[in-house]
């Protein structure tokens, strides 16, 4: 094997190599734009010490909500060691969005089973997009240690269908746990 | 030139000893935690198990895992490169005892809080959960430690280039010193953090915090810190296998190059553990997102280099064919076995850590159950493997012994492999299913939840058999202290197949690579850590986990 051999086997390996980064960034431009993944990325600040006093996420405001123009809204405050509200109904093949924030430590948020996920970090509101396409219930796991409580610190999300799916009419919906 | 070099000629054996020996006594402990928190998980209730005992044992564990025991034995094997790649004397002992001696006490200083219960924050820290400043000045110790060994690699490089004008510095030379200045630029993020905002937190100096500004300096540390883990595990693949397989390393300038791709593109992508947060802008985690990319590049390289070193090894051995020459690799050495198994253990693992980086998927499996079996499988599995490698390596150099026989040695290592796959590939399982990370107990009386408890045992197992290898290394090395002496203490590293002669200034020094690291991380970093002095931001209130606040 000359010196020779070998560089030329290098430069050959590097550039199949170099190809295959290449895939790769491909692969992450792709389906961050044409999947339309929105990671939350709105750098909205809001302050964590006068929640309860801020009109939207006062506790009366808490929850779904479906707005004047038909969209639909789910305001979350994720607080030591629970989420207001612990049941939220969603309806299915429409767009949801949520608005999700934190008046002490941080939080996680995962529906599971689908690709709503976000931190929740007090300062800022975590805001994301998602459609369900599916009938059902999702837990909703606070997916960061917030402290002693975390382990018990979850809710859940049930998406309904046309039926099922009744605000009521001022626009608000709400659920009732299991048990 | 043959490299045969010794390292006890150098009075640096307590020094490597020590470190070394510190790193596994720290791993043992940290393993039974490890077990005991597996088990907790599935729900059986072992004794002690409450919120507050598998918090404070995660944050332990974490603790000694993430911080400690790499640190510690990179430390040492930095050590015994620097005297016996160089055949040189160690720049100054004293302070290379003195930066044992701080993190040893920051050991001590970090451990003591856990256990009383005042620091169970988990070893990121995640402000405003704030915990007894001693556990931060621990860590803080550890690190600034770390920096002493970090001054005397550059130094004992130095020193060495003066001596030898001209000359290549020694390809694990130049990896442990690249190393070095990673994770000096590793180091910075959470430094800062520690310094100027956690410890006056926690001395209750300052009520609020900047959450968003801790958690981008931390993020800065968490990516590349995993990068300082790996690459004594990279000069081992280097300079050690290709020799422990009886061959020659297929080419020195693609490890410098691999070197160097990995200082410098560890470093400007930490934010991409930022994507699911809400402080941030679309436009920098996609930057840092594709950088991310680039760091594969280093890997690619280096899984073709040493391929086709043991290639080499196996058709000088015999081997024929296309595949004949695996088979005909001398398997039975622990250093062949360990460097295989962990090539496929980074393959399994590789394929994991792709999937994190596209963004769309990485929205389904943040933070649960998948990110912990990633890092396990990479860097409990692939690296850790390597560092028992390298131990069985230069152990018996350092002692100047031979074990009799090397078959509790590798059934260690095999121990140890089938132990991480059996618990880390139900964890990933568990993660896509929606099960989070970090948390003590679920509730199984829940149907959805009660799905995954199989799966939960399953990789408890694993964990069990990962115990089992942990203790049995501890064991192997210890047998090592009244094995037959052999007068041999001679260290040889790998030749290459064309041993450079000489390189260009830029493969042998790491000036430009630090101006250039210099410039990516103002353009990766410098909005997005200047934000927070720009907009304006609301902080957050210290919560106290140590005091009642
Ligand atoms: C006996 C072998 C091991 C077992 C059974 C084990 C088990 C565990 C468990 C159960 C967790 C907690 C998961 C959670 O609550 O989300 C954990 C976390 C962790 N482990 Fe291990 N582990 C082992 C070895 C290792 C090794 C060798 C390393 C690294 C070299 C490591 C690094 C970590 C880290 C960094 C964490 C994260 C802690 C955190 O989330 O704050 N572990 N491990
Ligand atoms: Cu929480
Ligand atoms: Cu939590």
């Amino acid at each position: 094997m000359s010196e020779e051999t070998i560089r030329r086997s290098e430069l050959m390996w590097g550039a199949i190599a170099a190809f295959g980064v290449g895939i790769m960034a491909a692969v992450i431009v792709v389906s961050s734009f044409a999947m339309a993944i929105h990671p939350p990325s709105n750098v909205e600040t809001i302050d964590p010490t006068t929640l309860n006093t801020n009109s939207e996420f006062a506790e009366s405001n808490l929850g779904t909500r479906v707005n004047p123009d038909g969209s639909v809204t789910v305001r979350i405050v994720a607080t030591q060691f629970e989420f207001l509200p612990r049941c939220i109904p969603v309806p299915k093949d429409r767009q949801v969005t949520f608005r999700v924030t934190s008046p002490d430590v941080i939080h996680g948020f995962l529906i599971a089973g689908s690709n709503a996920n976000t931190m929740v970090v007090p300062g800022y509101v975590a805001q994301l997009r998602t459609v369900f396409s599916s009938a059902g219930d999702h837990l909703m796991p606070c997916h960061e240690f917030c402290g002693l409580g975390h382990s018990e610190m979850w809710a859940l999300v049930k998406v309904l269908d046309g039926a099922e799916w009744k605000p009521d009419a001022s626009g608000k919906a709400s659920c009732e746990l299991p048990r | 030139m043959p490299a045969e070099r010794q390292a006890v000629n150098y009075r640096v054996k307590n020094l490597i000893l020590a470190h070394i020996g510190v790193s596994f006594a720290t791993l043992a402990a940290a393993a039974v935690l490890g077990a005991w928190q597996m088990t907790v998980r599935t729900g059986v209730n072992p004794p002690f198990a409450t919120p507050e005992t598998y918090f404070a044992s995660v944050s332990a564990h974490g603790t000694i895992m993430g911080y400690v025991m790499p640190t510690l034995f990179t430390m040492g094997f930095g050590y015994f490169v620097a005297v016996t790649a160089l055949d040189q004397p160690l720049p100054s002992m004293r302070l290379a005892w003195a930066g044992f001696w701080l993190a040893a006490v920051g050991i001590v200083a970090a451990i003591i809080p856990i256990v009383m219960g005042k620091a169970t924050v988990l070893y990121t820290f995640y402000p405003p959960l704030t915990g007894s400043v001693f556990y931060y000045l621990g860590v803080l110790l550890v690190v600034v430690g770390s920096w002493f060994w970090v001054a005397l690699m550059i130094w004992a490089m130095a020193h060495w280039k003066r001596n030898n004008p001209g000359r290549p510095v020694p390809l694990a030379m130049f990896g442990t010193v690249a190393n070095a200045f990673l994770w000096l630029w590793t180091t910075g993020g959470v430094a800062v953090e520690i310094i100027f905002q956690l410890i006056p937190a926690s001395l209750g100096w300052t009520q609020m915090i900047d959450v968003g500004l801790a958690r981008t300096l931390f993020a800065w540390t968490l990516h590349p810190i995993v990068y300082f883990w790996l690459l004594p595990a990279y000069i081992a693949f280097y300079t050690i296998a290709p020799q422990a397989a009886g061959a020659r390393l297929y080419s020195d300038l693609m490890g410098r190059l691999s070197f160097i791709l990995l200082l410098l593109f560890s470093l400007p992508v930490g934010m991409h553990h930022l994507f699911m947060d809400p402080e941030h802008g679309t436009g920098f985690k996609f930057l840092q997102a594709m950088l991310t990319a680039l760091v594969v590049l280093p890997t690619f390289l280096t899984v073709f280099t040493i391929s086709a070193s043991m290639e080499i090894a196996g058709r000088l051995r015999g081997g024929k064919g296309l595949f004949g020459w695996i088979a005909a690799l001398p398997w039975d050495r622990p250093m062949v076995l360990a460097t295989c198994l962990s090539f496929v253990l980074l393959g399994f693992g590789g394929f994991g850590g792709v999937v994190n980086m596209a963004y769309a998927m990485n929205a389904m499996i943040h933070n649960t159950s998948w990110v912990t079996a990633h890092f396990h499988l990479i860097f409990g599995g692939a690296v850790v493997i390597m560092y028992f490698a390298i131990t069985y390596w230069i152990w018996p150099i350092l002692l100047e012994r031979e074990a009799a026989d090397v078959r509790p040695l590798r059934l260690q290592l095999w121990l140890w492999f089938i132990g991480i796959v059996i618990m880390t590939f139900p964890w990933h399982v568990l993660g896509l299913l929606g099960q989070p990370r970090r948390i003590a107990t679920f509730d199984y009386a829940n149907p959805v939840i009660a799905q995954w408890q199989p799966w939960v045992f399953v990789s408890m197992f694993g964990g069990y058999l990962m115990l089992v290898s942990a203790l049995l290394f501890v064991w192997n090395i210890a047998t090592l202290y009244r094995a037959r002496p052999v007068g041999d203490n001679r260290m040889h590293y790998a030749v290459a197949v064309y041993p450079p002669a000489r390189v260009p200034n830029a493969l042998n020094g790491f000036a430009l690579w630090n101006w250039l690291l210099l410039f990516l991380m103002v353009v990766a970093y410098g909005y997005p850590l200047g934000q927070f002095f720009l907009m304006d931001v609301y902080p957050g209130l210290v919560h106290r986990v140590d005091i009642g606040s």
